[in-house]
Order: structure tokens, then sequence, then C-alpha cells
């Protein structure tokens, strides 16, 4: 109906890159998958279409391998553990969200001009590497668990967490070697991945039952603070509220369901 | 109930109009940009309802007022396609009609018509050949024009370049494709005759009545019809079902009429699409755009001093609806409308129209509200009011149940009143918006 | 062999808002307009419908409502000794594709320039003397005055709905507002936005100081405005999504909310998308622009004859434009000789953080909700004793509280881990950030040219770009960002993190979209691409709109600017048409 829905939808990629249309039979489904395809069709997809891997929770991956899943719930809940505060970054939903990230167009770099040649840079010049977000992700980790058998006989997803801090410490100061990946720019390709998933929209899969939002006090993309703007100092009254509603667990397993 | 009366409302016979979906008027507003095909420059430069002369020329422009002030344009154009060459597919409850070539082309269109013929056409619903015409063609509001606007309205159209466009053959199920049947509907329902002014009513009452019930037609949609998709012979516009929408109530209601519009209200309406207390959305933005914007001013002030003369409804008592239903539809109401139309329903002045105290909200029927939250909607562009400030759907963002409370919600809050509407219905409307060309 | 369409008056190249403005002003008078957009048509609904708009991740971060550097980008490094690389995904600053162009995407923060900046060079040689201005730097008037564009401020200003105090009118000082800022004909469109508590602070701070605040003047609505074309908007809701989003209720000023409801109804006026423009064509004589060539949606080369050629696209890409079209002298730093690319200029931001107790609540924010002073900008103060040239404003802009990047946490806080959340936990609410915003002045070793190596997507040469932050510029943000700390230390309670702008300049993290130069005006065809008018000195039926005009950067937000010198060229493209030629006599 309306092109803007359209045009979130279009082209899904698979785990192994191949492009499929989304199969769109039943309307009720097609409803919840417009729903959530603003953010989170891939999911849907991939249910729709078998998956692949189950990973640790019973869930398909879009992109992680088991292994690599393992990483990511650990590396990415040692970046924001879980306390008093509230949920960490595993609870929360950020590897399912850099799951499905990784397995979209933001994992291909879709966007990013990837023409050769690749001098090196300074600094300033940003970013100069050959690899998508994907393709760092993929040898990062599979460098970060060969570094952590050789110094502590085991994968980094079976550290104790203070071995685990130590392992990211490292790479932030570039101290892992990665190939020709430096590994402070994947430490910090992670953190800010993780914040995204912490923060974003729980449209994405990650910020799970508000997580991130309820931390810092964010009601969500809410459209209308002409009565409040003046109320200085006042908290802010009306619920947490998503890009789909209220409920967006709910209306993901609905679709999900669906699917 | 309301359920019932809207799935029985979709038998019915409805004139052919639009409802304004964002994505279809978008590629409206592109084609027309980009498209260099533009309706032929007017023959004359005479004032659209200023009085005119006789002759040719006077008769040419009077004409192509009368064909604004009929809306004949809206549906003898397909989308896309040449201005008055019909084609427009029709979708009616009974079957799909193909709207004719009304351009002068001798074999397609009109060209070889008399004036006589075109009268009786107008007047009779009765074509060249003695078929009668399908009352999707609006003749039984028509037939009260005079035989002077008649020639005029003909005289225009035979300015227009010829298109040859064939007439596609309607799609009806027997024994309704044959024409045999009309001529028992027509004795059933049809009162063929010119309007007869009211003596004792001033001059404006009875032009503002000849536009409304004649050329205007607009009792086609906005009275209500019974199985045979005819209206009351006192075509009596207290609302009525028009397509997938709802046209509401035109006489003196205070909750859901114009009882509370002044004259000005209405006039401003109709000139521009939209007036301090509501925006015109719908099969209603349409008409205005292609039509009643163009309406001379004081031939919309005729028009508001004969709709403000209809006797005064009754508003109907409607159950008042529960807390918890309330309450689930204010929050939906804060999550997805309350940023253009603010809080309490207020809208902004001259931008988002107003929710408290719509009679358009609170129209005997919902459907029109539902269809605006479904697919969206956009304000007419008008010269008046060129911006056509849109809204989107939310068919893809709420389900059925949610779409039933939010609507029950508006409908009841800020002092508004009207009967809540339930899920099942909002799924009937969806599913048959989804599957309208337009919806 | 690229197909030929049929000719038109006037094309334009682009479809934001220069060519928007350009477009609604030719075809009143008369002639036939085309414009060509690389990118895809948008409008508020559905494409920033309020039920989807407000996606911090899909927009702001994964930058989708921006260009795609896939698509065309620029090479980049801080001096010409070494090899500029190309810049891969954006970060310093974010052009736009797509009708409406950046128009669509900006907060709205709608500035007028100051009077002495159109005659910076003139003021400062008579104020300071000429000894005062550093070598290297190519310090220049415009050729235009304040009081000759002050009616075409006026009219972008009411065209927008500009919501401020007025400090000025008519020589006149109006309590409240800019008591800096140059005379104006008449106060702003509509009252201010309503303050939030973090402007708030500001303001009672900047007063206890001793300096003068402002609401800050914002092409967001304040109130339904309808412009004098009749185009209706709504009122800003503060929902905190302006920068690096489109509008979703119409209250943010964009050529869709301001200027195309009644253009697009117009026969003379036609607009092509997906179409991107590779070259402005000239005849034999290379005095005359025949029209243009761009590549169409299957990427089919097709020519578009016409009788003028307006650039309406962004800065740098209108000086690619000339660049690859081999139109105009092409600088060459090593003699300070040529004109296209020279005198590229940008701005100069840095912060002061405040963290402190009471609750702010970001997220109830516009785009250009902010308090300001302009004790500092332009030539406001005496530059003397300061040893610089330049000045910017230091404000506190409430845009919102998106929280993947509007937080500020305390110097101190753990990067991540527990300390983070605890961090993110007391400062999210509570934090606000004082700015600064300053001019950058233009230098023989700042400017723009083609890139040996990387080619775009077309095939064209990547334009590359050669420019660092200079001692001048370092020096004057340094200066400003105390008076941005002194500021945020009189919020009471207040811990103030001062982050001084250090060089050398990064292409990285997010600065301002407000590149300048390149394709300068003025009175000089030696030191200027086009004349006072914006009119090609080579080829005089082609113009060149845009921010690539200013001789160097001042330290406002250009947008205002922009507007106001398209309608100033418009009237003089009128004028031109009745009577085609340079309307300025080399």
């Amino acid at each position: 109906m309306t092109p803007a829905f359209h045009r979130h939808l279009p082209r899904l990629v698979s785990f192994n890159g191949q492009e499929r249309q989304i199969v769109r039979h039943d309307p009720a489904r097609r409803d919840f998958l417009r729903l959530v395809g603003v953010a989170v069709p891939a999911s849907m997809v991939l249910c729709a279409c078998g998956g692949r891997d189950t990973g640790a929770h019973g869930q398909a991956n879009a992109f992680f391998a088991p292994e690599e899943m393992d990483f990511i719930r650990a590396a990415t809940g040692r970046l924001i553990p879980k306390d008093a505060l509230g949920p960490g970054a595993d609870e929360a939903g950020v590897p399912e969200f850099l799951d499905l990230q990784l397995a979209g167009p933001y994992g291909r770099a879709e966007r990013w001009y990837m023409k050769g040649p690749w001098p090196r840079g300074s600094n300033s010049q940003g970013y100069q590497l050959r690899y998508t977000p994907a393709q760092i992700y993929r040898q990062a980790i599979a460098g970060i668990d060969k570094h952590c058998q050789a110094h502590y006989r085991q994968p980094f997803a079976k550290l104790k967490a203070d071995q685990q801090d130590e392992v990211l410490h490292a790479l932030e100061d570039g101290n892992v070697k990665l190939g020709d990946l430096h590994s402070k720019t994947f430490l910090d390709l992670l953190w800010q991945n993780t914040q995204e998933g912490f923060l974003a929209d729980p449209a994405y899969g990650g910020n799970r039952d508000f997580a991130g939002w309820k931390l810092i006090g964010f009601p969500g993309p809410r459209y209308n603070y002409v009565r409040e703007i003046g109320q200085y100092g006042k908290p802010y009254q009306q619920p947490f509220v998503s890009l789909i509603g209220r409920a967006p667990t709910a209306a993901m397993a609905h679709a999900a369901g669906a699917a | 109930m309301r359920a019932s009366l809207a799935r029985f409302s979709q038998r019915r016979m409805g004139l052919r109009r639009s409802l304004a979906l964002a994505g279809l008027l978008l590629a409206a507003v592109l084609c027309s940009a980009c498209s260099p095909d533009r309706e032929p420059a007017a023959p004359s430069t005479v004032k659209l309802g200023q009085r005119m002369s006789a002759g040719p020329w006077g008769d040419i422009s009077r004409g192509r007022y009368l064909v604004h002030a009929g809306d004949c344009k809206a549906c003898h154009t397909a989308p896309g396609g040449a201005p008055f060459a019909g084609d427009r597919a029709i979708p009616t409850p009974f079957g799909t009609i193909y709207s004719s070539n009304i351009t002068p082309d001798p074999e397609t269109g009109i060209g070889r018509w008399t004036d006589e013929d075109f009268y009786r056409a107008m007047h009779e619903g009765i074509d060249r050949l003695g078929n009668h015409l399908y009352p999707a063609f609006p003749y039984p509001w028509y037939t009260r024009m005079s035989r002077d606007d008649v020639r005029a309205i003909k005289a225009y159209l035979d300015t227009l370049a010829p298109v040859r466009q064939n007439h596609r053959e309607n799609e009806l199920p027997w024994p309704l494709g044959q024409r045999g049947v009309l001529a028992v509907w027509n004795g059933m329902f049809f009162d063929e005759g010119t309007y007869r002014p009211d003596p004792d009513r001033s001059a404006q009452w009875n032009r503002g009545a000849y536009l409304v019930k004649g050329p205007g037609h607009c009792g086609a949609c906005h009275s209500d019809k019974n199985l045979a998709g005819a209206t009351d012979e006192d075509d009596p516009l207290t609302g009525g079902f028009a397509e997938h929408a709802f046209a509401p109530n035109l006489a003196g209601g205070i909750r859901d009429g114009l009882g509370t519009w002044t004259g000005q209200d209405i006039v401003q309406y109709l000139r521009t699409g939209r007036n301090g207390r509501t925006a015109a959305a719908g099969p209603m933005a349409e008409v205005i755009e292609q039509s009643t914007q163009y309406l001379s001013k004081p031939d919309l002030e005729a028009i508001a001093v004969y709709l403000k003369s209809l006797p005064a409804t009754k508003d109907a008592s409607v159950a008042s609806v529960d807390k918890d239903t309330l309450g689930r539809g204010a929050a939906l109401y804060v999550d997805n409308c309350a940023g253009c139309h603010l809080g309490e329903g207020q809208g902004e002045l001259g931008a988002f129209p107003p929710l408290r105290k719509s009679t358009a909200v609170q129209a005997q029927s919902a459907d029109t509200l539902i269809g605006v939250i479904l697919n969206g909607a956009r304000i007419p562009r008008t010269e008046a009011e060129p911006t056509g400030l849109a809204m989107q759907g939310f068919a893809d963002h709420l389900d059925d149940a949610q779409i039933a409370t939010l609507t029950t919600y508006i409908r009841n809050a800020w002092g508004n009143h009207a009967e809540a509407v339930d899920a099942g219905h909002v799924e009937d409307l969806r599913e048959t918006l989804r599957k309208s060309p337009d919806g | 062999m690229a197909r030929r369409m049929p000719p038109v008056d006037v094309v334009l190249v682009g479809f934001g808002w220069t060519a928007s403005i350009i477009a609604q002003e030719l075809t009143d008078a008369g002639v036939q307009v085309l414009a060509l957009e690389r990118g895809a048509w948008r409008d508020t609904v559905p494409d920033f419908a309020t039920d989807h708009i407000q996606d911090e991740l899909r927009y702001a971060v994964r930058k989708q409502i921006f260009e795609s550097p896939e698509r065309e980008t620029l090479t980049f490094r801080n001096d010409a000794s070494q090899t500029a690389l190309p810049m891969r995904h954006l970060g310093s600053f974010l052009p736009a594709a797509g009708v409406g162009g950046a128009g669509v995407h900006w907060n709205g923060q709608c500035w007028r320039f100051l009077p002495q900046d159109f005659v910076i060079r003139t003021h400062t040689e008579q104020r300071y003397g000429k000894g005062f201005i550093p070598e290297g730097m190519n310090l220049q008037d415009w050729g235009v005055t304040y009081e000759e564009l002050e009616p075409h401020y006026d009219r972008f200003e009411y065209l927008c709905g500009v919501s401020g105090q007025a400090g000025n009118v008519g020589g006149q000082l109006v309590a409240g507002g800019n008591p800096f800022e140059g005379a104006r004909q008449r106060g702003y469109p509509l009252p201010p936005l309503e303050r939030s508590a973090s402007t708030v602070l500001f303001d009672k701070a900047a007063r206890e100081v001793g300096f003068k605040p402002f609401p800050c003047p914002a092409a967001n609505a304040s109130r339904p405005y309808r412009n004098p074309l009749g185009v209706q908007m709504g009122q800003c809701t503060y929902c905190g999504y302006c920068e690096w989003f489109g509008c979703g209720n119409y209250s943010k000023a964009s050529p869709q909310t301001t200027i195309l409801p009644v253009l697009l109804q117009k026969d003379n006026f036609h607009f092509k998308t997906h179409c991107a423009v590779t070259r402005v064509n000239t005849d034999h004589t290379g005095k005359r622009a025949t029209g243009v060539t761009y590549v169409d949606v299957e990427g089919n080369e097709i020519e578009q004859p016409a009788q003028m050629v307006v650039l309406c696209a962004f800065a740098q890409h209108n000086v690619h434009l000339l660049l690859v079209s081999k139109i105009g002298q092409p600088y060459d730093p090593v003699s300070n000789t040529g004109v296209v690319g020279r005198n590229y200029a940008y701005q100069i931001t840095s912060s002061a953080e405040v963290f402190q107790k009471e609750r702010l609540n970001p997220f109830m924010g516009a785009g250009a909700l902010g308090q300001a002073i302009d004790e500092f900008n332009g030539d406001n103060f005496d530059h003397g004793p300061q040893g610089f040239i330049g000045g910017g404003y230091v404000a506190l802009w409430n845009t919102g509280g998106r929280p993947i990047l509007q937080h500020y946490l305390p110097e101190n806080a753990p990067k991540w881990g527990a300390g983070w959340k605890k961090a993110m936990h007391e400062n999210y609410l509570t934090a606000c950030s004082v700015v600064t915003h300053g001019s950058v002045m233009s230098y023989r070793s700042s400017y723009l040219d083609l890139d040996p190596t990387w080619r775009d997507v077309y095939g064209n040469p990547l334009l590359r770009l050669t420019f660092d932050f200079q001692p001048n510029e370092l020096k004057m943000s340094g200066f400003l960002t105390d008076k941005a700390a002194q500021i945020g230390r009189a919020i009471p309670g207040a811990t103030v993190h001062e982050k001084k702008r250090q060089g050398p300049y990064s292409i990285v993290p997010y600065q301002t979209t407000h590149n300048t130069g390149g394709a300068v005006m003025g009175n000089d065809p030696k030191t200027s691409v086009v004349n006072r008018y914006l009119q090609s000195w080579d080829v005089p039926n082609l113009w060149v709109m845009g921010a690539c005009a200013f001789p160097q950067n001042a330290g406002y937000n250009p947008t205002g600017t922009v507007g106001a010198l398209t309608f100033w060229s418009a009237a003089a493209m009128k004028r031109y048409l009745k009577n085609p030629g340079p309307l300025v006599t080399a």
C-alpha cells in the first residue's frame, strides 16, 4: 500500500548471501512482516526459510556460526554486563541484533565506497580496510579465539569474566594479533555495534523490553512533547514505546509465529 | 448492529469516487508534474459563475462551469487517461461498470449525438440508441437540470479534442447485464423531471437546492439508499454509504450533522477542502478538488443556505463505551496520533483537522474514519489551499482490534459521542479496501 | 552515443533548496524549467511519516537518509604532501541525495550572516591593518553586501516560517533578540519556540556571566504557519528528530513543506529523479553551456540541451561538476592561480559538556531549539588582543536526546562495562552540552581538485579535498570553547568537560555539513568563479548556487545565507532572461 513500506522490504539476504524475496501469501502475516519489516524482516524470513544454525538459545542465526555466537554473547555481556541496574547486552538481545545487522546491508558495507587500491592512511583519513563489517567480525572472532586458546587453552566464551575483560582490554590496546586487522579496530566496532543494539529501537531485535532505554530514561519515539517541554524538572509520564508499539517483543513473537 | 450495517452497505450501489490513498496520489502528483497532457485551455475568459450572455461562447463557458459542478470528469476519466474519454472502472456492489467516452469522437464518443440525444441521456437516462444507462451515471439527479444547462454542457463537451476510446463491456452478472432490468428499476425508483423552484423560498435558496439536487448530485452519496441502490424520493441528505466510506449527514444534526456549522464554514469547506472544523477525506476530497472548488462564491453561498435550511435530525442515542476500551484507545492515540492532532484532539488550526467535536468523526458510521486510519488521507489540493497535507495509513502498524479501539476512542473522547466500532468490522473494511482498486 | 532529449529553457542540476527556489522564481517568470535529481522522490508521507521516521539506527547511524559514498565520494588528505584516500563511509559531513536535498535532513538553524562578514577583508584591513591577515589566508569580500541581501534573507525566512526573536529591526534594538545582528526590515514570521529545560539553564548562566542570550532562529514552526506561497506548515511538537531525519508533521521547513506543493502544479516545471548529471556541456567556444549530460536509473547516458544551466547540487558536487566539465580555470595551489576549487572552507566546532543534577529530559527538543550568545561572532569583539580572525556563536542546542548518538558522559567515565552503564544511568537525563560554532577562513592550502586515482560509479575522477585546520582557527576555537566552558560553569552544580577541537582535521567524526567554497563569488574573475550574482564569469549562461560561492565561511550555519543568495541570484536571472549576457563586465 504505502510505498515506504515496500521500500523497507524488498530484498533480504540469507546467510550464504543469496537474495530471497519475501514470500507473501498470508495477508495477516504480511501485515506483521511489514510491521516488523521496518526493522527486522530478516529474522522472520530466515525463520520462514528454515534457518541454518541453531544457537545456544535454540534460535536460528542469520550470520553467526554457533561458536561465533558464543563469543558474541560473552563479549557483549562483558561490554555491558548484567548488574543491579538491569539487564546486560546479552539479556537485552544485543547478540541477536548484531546477527541481523551483519546479515544485512550494513554487514555487507552496501553503501560504502569499496574500490581499491587500498593504501594505508593517517587516522584523520578514516577507514581504509577492504573488509566489510561482516568480514571483520568473522576474521576477528576466529583470531581472538585462537589467541585465547593459546593463552588460556579455552575459547573466549569459556573464560572467566576477569579473563574476558583482560582479553577485551588487550584488544582495545591493540595487543592481540588478528592478521592484518588491528585489534582495536575490531573492539571499537564491536563496542559501537553493542551500544547500537542496546539503545536502538527494540524493533531491531536488541534493547529487548526497553532494557537500554529504561537504564537511561529515554521514553522511545514519541512525537509530541508540546505539553511537557515546559514542565521543567518533571519526569515524563508516558510509558516506553517502540516503533512497533508498547510491547515490541510480543509483536515480534507474534510476527515470527505468523511467519 | 454496526458490523451488519456496514456489510450491508457494501452491497449497496454507490457512485464511483476514489478513496485517497497516499501512494496513488503521489503518483498522480508526479504525473501532473511531468506530463505534458493538460486539460484543454478554456475557450473563454468569462469569469466562472458570472451571468453570461447568450450565444455559443456564453454557453461553452457556462457548460464548462456546469461540468465542474456536476463533477463529470471524475468518473469519465480513467486514471492516467485522457480527460473525459471514459474507461474508468466503476466498481459497484453488482459488478464493474466502465464509464463512457464523452469527448466528441464520432465513433466512440458523443460526436454524433444531437443536443436532444444528450438531453435525453441526462434527463431520462437513455442513450442515443435507446439503451437504458446504469444509474451509476447520476441521471436521477441530472434529470432536475434545466434544458439550457444541459445544452451548455454539451456545447462545452463539443469543444474538447475528440479521443478515440472504445467503451469496454461492463462486467455485470445476469440479469443485471440486461438493460431491460433498468426499465423496471426506473419504473420503481426514478422520478423524471426538471427542478421546480419553491415559490415560498428565496432565489438563493432555490439556486442552492438546484445545485445540490441537480448537477451536484450530493444525495447520490449523502442520502440513504435502498437495496436496489436507489435513494429516497425526497433526497434527505441525512448520510449514506458511498463506496467504502460514509458520506455524513448534511442536515442539521448537532453531533454528526451541519447543525453547528455556519454558512461560511460550508462555503470554506467546499472551496478549499477544509475549515476550522474538519478537512475533507475519503471520496469527498476528490469531489472538492475536481468540482466544488471551482464553484462561484454566490453558488457556494446558495448551497450553504439550502443545506442550513434542512431540518435537524435527532442525534441517535448510542451506548456509552466502557472505561477499559477508552483507556486502551487513549494509549493508542497518544502513541500514534498526538504528533499532529495534538493531545486533546484539538488539531492544529489551518494544518491538521481537529477530531474533538468533529461531526465527521462522530458520523453515524465510522467507515470513513476507519478508512483514513487504515490507508491514510490527503487534504484536497485546491487553488486556495495548495498544500495537500497528508497522513500515513496505519494498516501495517495497527491490527484490527487496535484500530477498532482507537476509532472508538476518537469517537468518544473529549466530549465526542458516537457508536463504538468492533474489530470484525475493521477486518471487513480492511479486506474490502484491500481489494478495491483504490484501496 | 548519448540520447538527446528535447531542449528546455533552464535545466537545474539537483532538486534541493536552491533548485526549488530557482524553479519557483523562474517558472513564475514564464520559462520552462527541468530539474534533474540524482536521488529519489521523497515526500512527508510516506517517506518521513511519523509512524517510522523516529528511527535513530536507520537514518542517523546507518545514514540511510544521506548520499551513498558507494556511488560517489571524495578523497581526502590534510595537506598536499599526503596521498588523498577515499572517504569510504560518511563521517565529518553528510550531504544528501534525493528530492529536497539536505533541506530534508537539516536542523532548521536558519541564521543571517553579519554585515561585516560580507566585507571581511575591507573591514579587517580598516580596523586592524593589512598586517593582521596571516600569510596564506585568502581573505576576500563577497561582492555583495548585507544590505543588498536583506530583502532576500527576509523572503527566505518568510518562506520557511522561521521562529525567532528579532534583535534589530530597522536599526532599533529589540530586547530579547540578538543585539549584534544586522538590521532587518521586520521581525521573524513566528515567535520563538518554547524553551526546554537545558536552554533555560544556558540562558540563566549566560546572563549571569554578563552575556546577552537570545533564542536561535529556527525553521521549525512554533505555530501552524501559512507561507507567502500559500503553503501550510504544521507546528513543531518537539519530537527531537530533526537533524538527520525528515519531518513527519510538516513543521520543519524543507522544499517539500514550503515550495513543492505549489511548484509541482505548474505546467512549465518538470523534474526527473535518479538522473545523475555527470557533465555540463559547452559549445566549441567553451563560452556557452549547451546543456548537461546525465546518467539515468538504467545507466543510459542522456544529453539534455538547455538555454541556461544552473548548478544546484551540494557545494562540493557543484565544484566537482565544474572540474570534470573543464569549465573555468582549476586552482593551482603552487602558483596560487586559477579559481575552480579555490577557497574551500569549513567550520570548526567544539563543546563544553555540562554535568549537573537537574532533570533536563533532553529528548524533548527540536533541531533549532536553542539559546545562543553572539558576543564572539564575526567582529563583534576586539580581535586585536586575540591575534586571530573570525569567531562564532556559543549556544546550547536542544536538538534531541537520541540515545545512541546524543548522550554525554563525564570525562572519567569508563568506556565500557559496569562503569559505563552506571554513567549512562546517571547522566543521560541531566547532561547537556554548550557548543561553539566557529568560522573557518580560506587558505592557499585548502582546496578542491580532481583525484588522480579513484573514480566514481559514473567513471568520473573523484573530487580531492585538501584541508586542515590552521593555527588561526584552532586559536579562535579554543577562545570560543573557553567562553562556552565559562557559561557551563555558571550553571549551578555543574562539572564541565571542555572539549577543545584539536588538529589535524579528521574526516571521521561528524562535525558539520557546512562545507563551503570552491566556486566562490566575487568582483574579480582572478579570485572568483562566479560574479556577485552567482553567474559564471567564463560561461554566462551557467550559474552556480549554494555554499560553494562563500569566499570563506562565517560563524553561523549557512542555510539562511544560501537561501538569501539564491533569491538574490534568481532576481538577477530574471533580468538576464530579458537580455542574456554577462551581468557584470569583467
